[in-house]
């Protein structure tokens, strides 16, 4: 895949907490739900960076301050050299043409009131100037076309269309302003997994087509495979690994990513009573008041008293090749042992 | 064997999913003509569209129309004029019907159709007026507080309160009282009910616009740098409008009603001014010996309110793309 | 041979001839205003002792709908049944009276939703709510009840039960609410028990754990599962045999093994074909084309002929029955001869 050298974005210590609040008139701090905290990455033009993590990580914050929906406690988001945390006004509206998003829930992205010509020609009266009034209409022609979609159907309701279809709409609004990033946000949970593979085909094409970066968030680690050049493994608000798709998959070496990977299902019947599976026990702690140094250790099973002391630095360490936050980090093959 | 839709697999550049797709929409086109032609549609245009075809919508339209002639050009529906005492005669006091008086007569000898149709005009101004004003400052400022919350919604969230607190018709009473003479006493009533009812349509506004802002369609209105106005205006408020529509008509009636308590109460319409609300607290006290003369303002003011009911209906539906 | 009287209970003890529960031609319809919605036409499929049957398909497939049926929980109007038996150790549910479908349900033949959350009343304990089974289905005291319930969630690997039974259901995660769910159901040793996608708001890591705790409460007590989803890969992880349902109808029902090495529906085929893999990164995933069907207009013939490559006329125009390939498998497929060789037209 066409992975430019220079980052067009770059992502420098990224920390957003929610401050936690008690009372109504004066207000008190009382803690904060640290649902990013410290992520730093780079993303070329033309790639796509996966993240992998479970409810809760903190991905979809991510994926908010990525896209100044949400300003972040510390930290920078560089799109094509410009910070866009700090950002404003006319600035910010007009960083925000260089990146876009698509949602997961196609029937509530979309608002039920709205033509779908109104909607894919929504960016278009937002940024006059991206398109002369006068052609709008058929720009938005053309996009339903390029995703898929019957360009005589601009006239129709979202509730007209399936829950793809509806997907494909949410694409065509994101492609719009020719953004070089889109931050897909679990672009396919929500679709049946016969319409699954359609619209993974689509950003796929869309990619080559328009030389796009992505940001791929999901929890499905298969499809994150498929599509991802990179991928980084999140938990409790931190990467815990990042290293090309090979490396985290045949390669994993964080106890964290080795127990999701080997928790998925594989749908292969054949020698499953034999297949090695790491079943963590318990749930992951809660974001508002984290484990000390390494959040894992409360479910690890190499943890020692090094882990509850001093927090492992996403690094890269002896004997792994690519980045990993753990104090024991050794490479190991759960998809193909056993 | 020969097979009509060509192998799909890995390896084809382009999945042929993509083509079958725009082939099999799931809902078929809807009115035929205006899909065809290209022309764009919009959320207000297809609900104009759509009303025009709705039987609810015509009728309730007629009905209203007929309500608003009859408001402005009395005369043109009855040849006696109420205001003229000569028309009354005590001695033919709760007459019932005849062919002349179609209502028969009321306590003081008058025409009850006469009356009932030079009543409708302030009624339905009273009732239109304060339901407008009350729509668009409730409206407006319930999108406001709930698109922004923080400080602007707690303070007219606080305001309501203090509102909901007075008893409605004694805050009416008050209002009206102190500022009777100095202005027209319709525009008093009409000041006096906009005032206190409000808070109500404000409050439903309110409710429903922070329903709809969590919406993913916000965000994505966002993300796409939509300005605050945008968002409100082209998002929040045709998703918020419907439970709006319906209180709105319900409480035209509620005003109009409202306006007979105050009559009855002395400030408002006074005698020898008409309206409907007038004619029925006026008929209250002989209502077992001769109850025409309620029954029919009270009847008029049923097919107005439920006119606009309709009315209302018809439009919350025409602007919900489902229901088309 | 089949009960025709009313109000008789299955029988307990051995089984006979009898299959434990065993699902014949099946038709659920919704009559709505919009006109007749065809949820289930015809299904059949059967679950014995300890065995664990995974019945796979889509949204709107007809896979709840007819876990729905079995329960006795569909709202009846709209839903009807206009044809089928749903057969509890011989006994046809359906005839039973309302009274003796309350002793079945629950008791004998349990559920569990994907929805945790919404599936627990918020306002009581969960002890409360797991020690209420004893208390109305057993008579048992409050005390003796309560101590049930601690030992229950014990059983479910619910850590500190013992402090925990007081707690309300916001104050567990959606793991440990699955958990309590699993207990309620378990509670009075069902023969029986349904799972409704009961992973699929969940974690893969918290997944893993209740897929691990199903198979482990199944082996113990010898349960018939059911397990409904639409993941390809739990399927594949603990079924013993599957039914794939598409448009209301078993396209595909064969042994787990059978259907992963040689699917012989088309249907069944895409699905494992459309699942990304390794070997093909950087190419196009395999995509069954078009949309599925809505089910008040089900396309005539095979309702799957719009998006089927092994399309041929005679799909359009005829239903394909129930084809029997082996004693343990069979296909609704006219060409299922072709697509278990694996010749695509």
């Amino acid at each position: 895949m066409a992975s430019g050298s220079e980052p067009i974005l770059e992502v420098r210590d990224l920390v957003k907490h929610f401050p936690l609040t008690q009372g109504i008139v004066f207000k008190k701090q009382i803690g904060a739900i640290k649902a990013v905290d410290g992520v730093s990455f780079e993303l070329s033009k033309g790639e796509t960076l996966g993240i992998v993590g479970e409810s809760g990580c903190g991905k979809s914050t991510l994926a908010k301050v990525l896209m100044a929906l949400e300003r972040p406690t510390s930290g920078s988001v560089t799109v094509s050299g410009r910070d866009i945390t700090r950002a404003r006004g006319g600035e910010l509206k007009r960083m925000r043409r260089n990146i876009q998003m698509v949602m997961q829930d196609p029937y509530t992205s979309l608002n039920p009131r709205m033509t779908v010509g109104d909607i894919i020609g929504e960016p278009y009266e937002i940024h006059t100037e991206a398109a002369p009034k006068g052609d709008r209409r058929k720009k938005v022609q053309e996009l339903l076309e390029v995703v898929g979609l019957n360009p005589d159907h601009i006239n129709r309701y979202p509730h007209q269309f399936s829950g793809g279809q509806r997907q494909r709409i949410g694409i065509a609004r994101g492609l719009a302003l020719q953004p070089e990033i889109i931050v897909c946000d679990e672009p396919v949970s929500a679709l049946d997994v016969s319409i699954q593979a359609q619209v993974i085909n689509l950003l796929d094409r869309l990619q080559k087509e328009f030389n796009l970066a992505y940001i791929f968030i999901a929890h499905d680690l298969s499809v994150v495979r498929h599509i991802s050049d990179r991928v980084a493994v999140m938990y409790l608000g931190k990467f815990v690994e990042l290293g090309r798709d090979t490396e985290i998959y045949d390669r994993p070496a964080h106890p964290y990513t080795q127990a999701l990977l080997s928790a998925v299902p594989v749908p292969n019947p054949e020698g499953r009573e034999q297949r090695e599976r790491i079943i963590l026990q318990g749930d992951p702690p809660s974001p508002a008041n984290p484990p000390s140094g390494c959040r894992f250790r409360t479910r690890c099973w190499k943890a020692q008293e090094i882990c509850a002391e001093e927090e492992p630095l996403l690094q890269i360490r002896t004997g792994v090749g690519h980045e990993s936050a753990c104090h024991f980090a050794e490479t190991h093959d759960v998809v193909h042992a056993g | 064997m020969s097979n009509p839709t060509p192998p799909v697999g890995p390896g084809l550049p382009e999945a042929p999913a993509l083509v079958t797709d725009t082939v099999t929409a799931p809902a078929p086109p809807r009115h035929g003509k205006k899909a065809k032609s290209g022309k764009p549609a919009s959320l207000w245009t297809d609900a104009w569209y759509d009303l025009r075809r709705r039987p609810m919508f015509i009728l309730s339209v007629i009905i209203i129309l007929v309500l608003l002639v009859m408001s402005f050009w009395p005369s043109l529906f009855t040849a006696i004029d109420p205001f003229n005492a000569r028309t009354c005669d005590l001695a033919t006091a709760r007459q019932a019907p005849s062919a002349g008086h179609l209502f028969g007569r009321d306590n003081l000898g008058c025409d009850v159709y006469a009356k009932t149709i030079y009543g409708a005009r302030n009624s339905i101004v009273i009732g239109v007026f304060t339901t407008l004003i009350t729509t668009l400052v409730g409206g407006l400022l319930g999108i406001v507080a709930g698109y922004f919350s923080g400080a602007v919604d707690a303070v007219s969230s606080r305001l309501t309160e203090i509102f909901f607190a007075i008893p409605p018709i004694l805050g009416a009473l008050l209002i009206a009282a102190t500022f009777r003479g100095r202005a027209n006493s319709i525009l008093l009533v009409i000041i006096a009910l906009a005032v206190l009812g409000w808070p109500m349509t404000f409050r439903i506004m309110r409710a429903a616009v922070i329903t709809a802002k969590n919406q993913d369609f916000v965000v994505a209105a966002k993300a796409l740098g939509a300005s605050a106005g945008r968002i409100m205006f082209r998002h929040l408020l045709p998703n918020s409008l419907a439970p709006v529509i319906v209180v709105a008509t319900i409480n035209l009636g509620v005003f109009i009603a409202a306006e007979a308590a105050l009559s009855f109460l002395g400030v408002g319409v006074q005698s020898p001014d008409i309206s409907w609300g007038l004619m029925i607290s006026d008929a209250r006290d002989r209502f077992l010996e001769a109850p025409l003369p309620l029954v029919f303002p009270a009847v008029f003011l049923s097919i107005t309110v439920l006119a606009f009911i309709m009315m209302g209906d018809a439009v919350r539906d025409a602007l919900d793309p489902k229901l088309r | 041979m089949k009960s025709t009287s009313t109000g008789v209970l299955p029988a307990e003890g051995g089984l006979g001839d009898h299959p434990l529960l065993a699902v014949e031609d099946l038709h659920v319809e919704f009559r709505t205003r919009a006109g007749v919605v065809r949820a289930v036409n015809g299904v059949t499929y059967s679950v014995g002792p300890g065995e664990t049957l995974a019945v796979l398909g889509e949204s709107g497939s007809g896979k709840s709908v007819t876990a729905q049926a079995i329960m006795g929980i569909l709202d009846m109007p709209p839903a009807v049944i206009p044809k089928g038996e749903i057969r509890f150790r011989g006994t046809d549910l359906l005839k039973l009276s309302e009274e003796a479908r309350t002793q079945v349900r629950g008791q004998r033949i349990a559920m569990i939703f994907q929805d945790a959350l919404s599936a627990l009343n918020p306002v009581f304990t969960v002890g409360w709510q797991i020690s209420e089974m004893f208390r109305v289905h057993r008579g048992m005291s409050k005390g003796e009840a309560m101590k049930k319930a601690v030992e229950l969630m014990d059983r479910v690997r619910i850590p500190a039960a013992k402090q925990r039974v007081h707690d309300y259901p916001h104050q567990f995660s959606g793991g440990m609410r699955q958990r309590i769910m699993i207990a309620m159901s378990i509670a009075l040793d069902p023969e029986v028990l349904i799972a409704d996608e009961p992973t699929t708001a969940l974690d893969v890591t918290v997944q893993a754990q209740i897929m691990e705790l199903l198979a482990e409460l199944q082996r113990e007590s010898q349960m018939g599962l059911i397990l409904i989803t639409h993941d390809l890969g739990v399927v594949a992880d603990v079924a013993d045999k599957i039914a794939v349902m598409y448009a209301g109808r078993i396209v595909e029902h064969a042994p787990v093994h059978d259907i992963y090495r040689r699917p012989a529906h088309p249907y069944t085929k895409g699905l494992l074909e459309s699942i990304p893999r390794v070997d093909l990164k950087g190419q196009d995933l395999y995509a069954i084309s078009g949309l599925p069907p809505n089910l008040l207009e089900l396309p005539t013939g095979c309702s799957f002929h719009p998006r089927c490559p092994y399309r041929q006329d005679n799909c359009v125009t005829d239903v394909p029955p129930l084809h029997t390939i082996s004693g343990t498998r069979g296909s609704a497929c006219h060409y299922w001869r072709e697509v278990v060789d694996g010749e695509r037209q």
